[in-house]
């Protein structure tokens, strides 16, 4: 099941957290990877630890023209076809509204919501020539939910899922599928900071009692970009242990 | 007929699916030959791939039926 041999896919955030966990369950599955991220040092490092024949392609979402190239040159660097896209890269500035400067919603909006909108419409073209493509990004849970301080950032998610939405509209008739999928909170450099009274805190609202881990998110990765998923459009998925069932 | 118009009338049967009696130089995509918006896009980028010509959108926007189309692509070889 869910074997995706012979696709390629580009994943965004490659060398983050959740997005390392869903490159190694995309090539663990066989899919051939255009590995992004703006640390250069940290995805070759990640590209040599993943190991198999997947290239790197290093680039920084908050310029317009770097990410409109990226897609030609990931389908360049894997033969001429791209399969699955998976926008993953974001970024949190986190403030409460009364205090959020202009910078801390635009540099949130145009990582998570505009790069995304921007790497979807130049991976349209060769999926809907090719008559087939997955589409997936990575929201939040917050995107549905809210969650104080965020407003930036759960506009961006919440952003996300009704491009997806519309997109998958316009593209379901060509073989194409767009999806996103909601983690909730996922353990990670960041939720390892956190105090005992902070996690337990947290895991009180967590019906599963435990943080989510990466390759939660990967295996939710991995169906949706598969063959199998192909009935599976305008959806979001949500992988959070139950603590918000919508 | 012109080689435009051939070559420009086999994408649009190939396309679309349609009989090539009903392909005429006047038949508008939409109406007459049963295209949406998806399909007029796919059809632009298989004419630049075709004629080695870029149609920009607003010329793209312009071209209704299949003679818009061959002219827009004489008018640029």
């Amino acid at each position: 099941m869910f074997n995706l041999t012979g696709m390629t896919a580009l994943v965004t955030g490659a060398s983050g957290g959740i997005g390392s966990a869903i490159a190694k369950g995309l090539a663990a599955q066989g899919a051939r990877l255009a590995l992004s991220g703006s640390n250069i040092d940290k995805l070759n490092a990640f590209a040599a630890e993943l190991g198999g024949d997947h290239v790197c392609l290093p680039c920084n979402l908050s310029d317009a023209a770097a990410v409109d190239a990226l897609v030609p040159q990931a389908v360049e660097a894997l033969g001429g076809k791209l399969d699955i896209l998976l926008n993953n890269a974001g970024v949190t500035r986190d403030n409460l509204i009364l205090r959020m400067k202009d910078e801390e919603w635009q540099d949130v909006i145009r990582i998570n919501l505009e790069a995304a909108f921007r790497l979807m419409r130049a991976a349209a073209k060769p999926m809907m020539k090719a008559r087939f493509g997955r589409i997936i990004s990575i929201t939040s849970v917050v995107g549905v939910t809210g969650n104080p301080g965020q407003a930036n950032y759960a506009a961006s998610k919440a952003g996300l899922i009704g491009m997806s939405k519309a997109l998958a509209q316009e593209l379901a008739s060509r073989n194409v599928t767009v999806n996103c999928i909601a983690p909730g909170f996922i353990r990670s450099a960041m939720t390892d900071a956190l105090t005992d009274a902070q996690k337990e805190a947290i895991l009180a609202k967590i019906p599963a009692g435990a943080l989510g881990e990466g390759d939660d998110i990967a295996a939710a990765a991995a169906y949706l970009a598969s063959r199998q998923a192909g009935y599976v459009t305008g959806q979001t998925l949500h992988v959070n242990g139950g603590m918000a069932m919508i | 007929m012109s080689e435009t118009a051939d070559r420009v009338k086999k994408i649009v049967i190939e396309h679309l699916g349609v009989e090539a009696d009903k392909v005429t130089e006047d038949a508008s995509f939409i109406d007459d030959l049963g295209a949406d918006s998806l399909d007029i896009v796919e059809l632009v980028m298989a004419f630049e791939e075709e004629f080695g010509v870029e149609i920009p959108d607003d010329a793209a926007e312009k071209i209704g039926t299949v003679k818009d189309a061959i002219d827009y692509i004489d008018s640029k070889q």
